[in-house]
This record gives structure tokens, C-alpha cells and sequence, in this order.
């Protein structure tokens, strides 16, 4: 736990999000999915975006990448990468952008493999298309990032049914990090695969990163997976941001209940059995403030207004 | 819906425990399930489970932990009856159910035992309202009485699971995931079993509601004295639920002990590397790759035994032998390191990284620098240590 804990807060950043606005429009009334949301990310900086499903958060990751479709609208804010109005982007502009300088691990990463292909024509397909290289040259650059993330290079041949479930989060891992993006956006990475797995992958995540340099954008709903591996985090609760920090101090003084709800959700895995208590089905946090300094790069929203049963 | 957790909620110690010489709700033996492989003529097969041993004492939570592919689902899935084991007995409440009911679970065994699944969205019916899955199993199993008796049942159910009655009349597409697999855990209750399994109850469910779940399966062992084996991943969520801890691995129990004490101190390296695992912000050494490396070795070739030379407890290189670990009171053992059950290649705790994890060089992949300069290492390490 050393890089890990590091403020990177003087940096240049690598994205700068400020107080975008995603919307879903529907034909009667619209849900307001991101509501006026800023964060940013230094380079380098592992920053880390929590909260349940439903809260915004992988909108967000959309937003960036500009893979957002009907019925979404980006209803306000801006989006700069590296001093680049990324919403002002043309088609051109943004598919080199796109993998380049942004590339992004699903959710259902496994499944994002094509089934057809071999994992060397997937990766080779990425080299011809935005690198210009020739098959030749892909095929060992393939096989080069293969044993970067550790699988031996003659799986190169394999489907991806032929891999492990870890193995092929893995692969995508690897042809994320093909082209060398500055930002690399991972969407839950980890759901769906067990806790030994969960733990090779994130150790996979942190030694690319130290290698290659580039700023990670994660987003997860598991609290302890985020703080062990960001330098800040952000908390968000119905497409606002509740509380953010560097993930040390979020996880040392959790400030608004919503955050504490979260910390308290997992059960520690020494001491004595305390029983927690979670959020209880029907507690609802609404007309969310913003942000306010509580102490020095601690920002939380003031206490809000509470509904429903306690 | 006040408190989930009654007064006294989480016992300390081993005291909520049942004592050691309480009667077993439900007893595995031997338990042996081939799977098999290749076509129609091959005889080849796959051990899944190669002899498990547990038992469950009334009124006590087991949890049965391990990665996945260690068998822990095929273990449950036997006990359920929805596959034969190959050999074994299945004891609950002292009768051999594989004698008695050969060939399926015959209705008095689903009384006595019930499951809730991994996924509350897709074990509930889309079509029925909640009434429905409450009904269903009373009516089947014949305790569903008059049309009042009835009513007061469901409301009954609906309260011991934290929702209210008027939900009765809701789909389950009206309910969030974590009301989904209260219904769940209400329909395995309508049949009044002595025994639930919990098939990853919560790894579906959102996290602000995973804990509710668990206090709730806790009181419903509190209060009703119901035993259940939860199988799971999660040790910390085993450690918070759970009396006893058992670990599987290729198919076979390796360590099993009091929650507390087994996480305490881990005997099997195969229950440390999945201790090591899991993320802790409270931890304060990070994941060291050497440790683990050491720790698959042990697993994979060991060459000495922790017990060898204790008179009282012997080894053995070929056949399980269960070593007692620290205090006996809380029934806490390890198997024998020298023998190790046949590990396939399908497990990831083992085989994925690689023995020597070395200070990566610059791989042939690094030399084009970055469109924004990459982070230096050295300045980042200056800083930690700062």
C-alpha cells in the first residue's frame, strides 16, 4: 500500500469533468441520470467512482467515452481530456480518441470477447485498424501483450471460450491497454468472478499501471476493492456526488451516512463480530446539496434531508 | 419494519454455537460426485467431489467457502437432491435420505429442506404475484388450512422476512433485488424446514442491501432455530454469518473451525491464499506476490507436515488425515498437508499467476512514450514514503 495512497492532486489532469448533466428522456417525463457532477483525474491517478447500480456512475463512464445513445442526453457540463473539449469532438477526431487515448474494460468484460474470433484476431484487428501496422507486426505485438498480462502467447490461437473466466478478463485487459491510452476506464471489472481471481486481476491493474503510466477511471460498488486500490475515490448517490477524497480518508472518517451505509455494508475481516446494519430498504437521501470543504481535499455534501422509514 | 437484528444479535463468541454433542440437522458422509466426460462411450469422468464429510448441528449456520470449480455448488446441488451423488450418504435428522428416497427428492425431504438461489431475479416467476410463491409450497406440501388461515400465513411470512403484507399483491418485477430475495428466503420458510441452503444468496444483490439479508438469516436461526449452509465466496460476509467455517478445495474439505478462530489462524496455506485475498482497507501489509507464491507452493507440493513428530497427531502422505488446530473447543481442524487432493488445472488460486513473480522489466511494449508523459516511478515511490 504505498503508490497507492499518494495524492496526485498537483498533477496536470488527465480529465476534467465539470458539472455534467446526463439525461434520459422519455415521451412523458425525463430521469435526470448525472446530475451537475466535477471530478478530475491527474495523471497517474488511480481515481475511484462508487455507489450502487442505478446511481449514475457507469453513465458517467459512457459519457466520457461519448457512447451514450438515445434516449440519453448530455443535457450540460463539459468534458476536456488533456485540454480537448471531448464533447465538441468530430467522427474522425473521436474514433482515434476512442481506444487511444480512452479505452475502457466493460462490465461484462468476459463477455465482451468475440465468441468467433480467436483472441490473436481480436488483438490483431485493434493493431491494423488504429495502429496501421501489418498483420505480421500485430501478430507479435499480440503476442507481446499477451505476456504482459501473463498468458502464454499460444493462446493466442484460442476462442475465448477456451479460456478461464479470469483469464479472459485478462485478454480484455491486455487489448485495453494495446494502443497505451493515457485513461483507462474500468466498469466494474472484477463483478462476476470469484475473490482469488478478483485479487490477480487488481494486482494485474496496479502493475500495468505502474509500467505504463496511464490514469485509471474505476468504478465499483465494492468499497474495500476501492480503497485498497484508489488514491481518491468519489461516492455517488442518485447522479450526484456525496463525498469525495482521497479513499484513505473516506475510508478512516466516512462523513455523509450514505458513505458510512456503504463502509458499513462490508464485513471486516478481523475484530469482533459487531452487527452492522447496511441502509435499510426505503431510506432515500434527496435534493442533494453540493459539495462543501469539510476539511482539506475532503469535500461532502451537506447533511441532507431524510425520507422515508429509519 | 424496525430493527433486523433482535437484542442480543451477533454472539461474541462460540456461545451461540449449539454444543458439540447437539444432534446433526443434516449430515453429509462420504459424499462422492464423478461428472462425466467426454462422448456418449467414454468412460472418462471428473472428480467434483472426492468424499466430503460435514455435518450441521441443529441451529447452527455453516458456511462452506472456496473459489470457484472447488465443488462447494456441486456439494449443495447434491444435498438438493437436483444431482445423484455417486457415493456417500446424506443424513438429515438421522435418516439416510439417498436409501429412502432412491431416485428424487421425495416431498417430506423438500419439507424438511429448501434452497434460496443465487438469483432472486430469476428464481421468481415473472408472471405471479407474490401471493403466489407463498401459496404455492403451503398448498403443495398441504399446510395452506382455511382461506383465513391462509391470509394470516402469508402476513405471517411477509413480516418474519421484513416486508409488508400488502406486497403480497405485487410482481416481482415491483420489487428491488433485495425485497426479491426476502420472497425468496419467505417461500423457503412457508414449509417450515429444518434445513436451508443458501446458494450465494447475496453476490447478486446490491451492497447496501447484502447485509440485511444476512441479519435476517441470522435471526431467522436465532429465533426459529433453523440450520443452514451458506456457500459463498465472500469470507468476510462467512465470518459475519456464519458459526463454523469449512473451505473447500478440488472437492474435498480441507480446514474447518469456528468462524473467528479460522480466520484468526488459518492452518491449511489454501485457506491463507484465499485469506490474502480478499481486499481489507484494515489491513495494513498490501498483497505481496513473494507470500503468496511461497503460500501455492505449500499448497501444491508440500514436502513437510506442520503436526510431524507430534506423537498424538500423526500424518499421513496418502490418506486425510485431520490435524486439531489450537483450542478443541472450537472445533477448528486442518487436513494434512502432505496429502492433497488431486488439484485440476481449473484452479485459479493455483495456477493463474505465475511461481516467481520478479521485478517486471521494462517489457518490448514500453519504449513509444504516452501522449501525456507517463507517471515516473521513482518520484511516486519518493512520495509514498514522504
Amino acid at each position: 500500500m504505498t503508490v497507492s495512497q499518494t495524492s496526485f492532486g498537483s498533477h496536470q489532469p488527465v480529465l476534467e469533468i465539470t458539472d455534467l448533466t446526463v439525461k434520459y428522456r422519455g415521451d412523458t417525463r425525463s430521469t435526470t441520470a448525472v446530475d451537475r457532477v466535477s471530478f478530475s483525474i491527474g495523471t497517474g491517478e488511480i481515481f475511484g467512482l462508487a455507489g450502487e447500480s442505478g446511481c449514475g456512475k457507469s453513465t458517467i463512464a459512457n459519457a466520457v467515452m461519448r457512447l451514450l445513445r438515445d434516449p440519453a442526453e448530455i443535457a450540460g457540463g463539459s468534458i476536456r481530456f488533456g485540454g480537448r473539449d471531448v464533447l465538441a469532438m468530430g467522427p474522425e477526431e473521436l474514433r482515434r480518441f476512442r481506444w487511444q487515448d480512452v479505452a475502457m474494460v466493460f462490465q461484462s468484460a468476459m463477455n465482451s470477447l468475440n465468441p468467433v474470433m480467436t483472441i490473436g484476431d481480436q488483438i490483431v484487428d485493434i493493431y491494423t485498424t488504429h495502429a496501421g501496422y501489418t498483420r505480421k507486426e500485430s501478430l507479435r505485438r499480440a503476442a507481446e501483450l499477451l505476456e504482459l498480462v501473463r498468458i502464454d502467447p499460444a493462446r493466442l490461437r484460442s476462442y475465448p471460450h477456451q479460456l478461464s473466466g479470469g483469464m479472459r478478463q485478462r485478454a480484455v485487459i491486455a487489448m485495453a491497454v494495446a494502443l497505451k491510452p493515457s485513461l483507462l476506464i474500468l466498469d466494474e471489472p472484477t463483478t462476476a468472478l470469484d475473490v482469488v481471481v478478483q485479487q490477480e486481476i487488481m494486482a494485474q491493474i496496479k502493475e500495468l499501471q505502474h509500467q505504463l503510466g496511464f490514469s485509471v477511471l474505476f468504478i465499483t460498488h465494492d468499497m474495500s476493492l476501492m480503497v485498497e486500490l484508489s488514491h481518491r475515490m468519489a461516492v455517488m448517490y442518485g447522479g450526484r456526488i456525496v463525498e469525495t477524497a482521497k479513499a484513505r480518508d473516506i475510508h478512516a472518517a466516512p462523513l455523509h451516512p450514505y458513505t458510512q451505509a456503504l463502509m458499513g455494508a462490508f464485513p471486516p475481516l478481523t475484530g469482533p463480530r459487531v452487527p452492522l446494519t447496511g441502509l435499510a430498504d426505503g431510506v432515500r437521501f434527496s435534493n442533494i446539496a453540493d459539495l462543501q470543504e469539510a476539511s482539506p481535499g475532503h469535500f461532502v455534501s451537506p447533511l441532507p434531508v431524510l425520507q422515508g422509514a429509519q | 419494519m424496525s430493527t433486523r437484528v433482535s437484542a442480543a444479535p451477533v454472539k461474541e463468541t462460540a456461545a451461540g454455537v449449539p454444543a458439540p454433542g447437539a444432534p446433526a440437522a443434516l449430515e453429509v458422509r462420504g459424499l462422492v460426485k464423478d461428472f462425466s466426460s467426454g462422448g456418449l462411450f467414454s468412460r472418462a469422468s471428473v472428480r467434483a467431489l472426492g468424499g466430503v464429510d460435514l455435518a450441521i448441528r441443529k441451529g447452527e449456520i455453516v458456511a462452506l467457502v472456496g473459489e470457484s470449480g472447488s465443488g462447494k455448488s456441486t456439494l449443495a446441488r447434491c444435498i438438493a437432491r437436483l444431482e445423484k451423488p455417486t457415493a456417500g450418504q446424506i443424513l438429515l435428522n438421522g435418516t439416510d435420505v439417498l436409501k429412502r428416497d432412491r431416485f428424487q427428492a421425495s416431498r417430506e425431504y423438500r419439507s424438511q429442506l429448501q434452497m434460496v438461489f443465487q438469483d432472486p431475479f430469476g428464481s421468481l416467476n415473472p408472471v405471479h404475484r407474490i401471493e403466489h410463491f407463498l401459496t404455492r409450497p403451503l398448498t403443495l406440501h398441504g399446510k395452506a388450512g382455511t382461506p383465513d388461515q391462509l391470509r394470516t400465513r402469508l402476513d405471517g411470512l411477509m413480516t418474519t422476512v421484513g416486508l409488508t403484507p400488502d406486497m403480497l399483491n405485487s410482481y416481482p418485477h415491483e420489487l428491488s433485488g433485495g425485497q426479491r430475495q426476502r420472497v425468496a428466503i419467505a417461500r423457503a420458510l412457508a414449509v417450515e424446514p429444518d434445513v436451508i441452503l443458501a446458494d450465494e444468496p447475496t453476490s447478486m444483490l446490491d451492497v447496501s442491501v447484502r447485509i440485511g439479508i444476512l441479519n435476517l438469516m441470522r435471526q431467522l436461526r436465532d429465533e426459529k432455530g433453523i440450520s443452514m449452509l451458506y456457500i459463498t465466496h465472500d469470507l468476510a460476509s462467512a465470518r459475519y454469518l456464519a458459526d463454523r467455517i469449512a473451505v473447500m478445495f478440488a472437492g474435498e474439505l480441507v480446514e474447518e473451525g469456528e468462524s473467528l478462530d479460522l480466520l484468526a489462524n488459518p492452518a491449511h496455506p489454501y485457506t491463507r491464499l484465499l485469506v490474502s485475498a480478499v481486499p481489507d482497507p484494515a489491513r495494513t501489509g498490501s498483497y505481496d506476490p513473494r507470500e503468496r507464491a511461497a503460500l501455492r507452493a505449500a499448497v501444491m507440493e508440500s514436502a513437510s507436515c506442520v503436526f510431524e513428530g507430534d506423537a498424538e497427531q500423526r500424518c499421513s502422505a496418502t490418506e486425510p488425515v485431520r490435524h486439531r488446530v489450537g483450542d478443541p473447543a472450537n472445533g477448528h481442524w486442518v487436513r494434512c498437508h502432505l496429502y492433497r487432493p488431486p488439484a485440476t488445472a481449473a484452479s485459479h488460486a493455483l495456477s493463474a499467476e505465475p511461481l516467481e513473480p520478479g521485478p517486471l522489466e521494462p517489457g518490448p511494449l514500453e519504449p513509444e512514450p504516452l501522449d501525456t508523459s507517463p507517471t515516473d516511478g521513482s518520484r511516486t515511490e519518493d512520495k509514498a514514503s514522504a
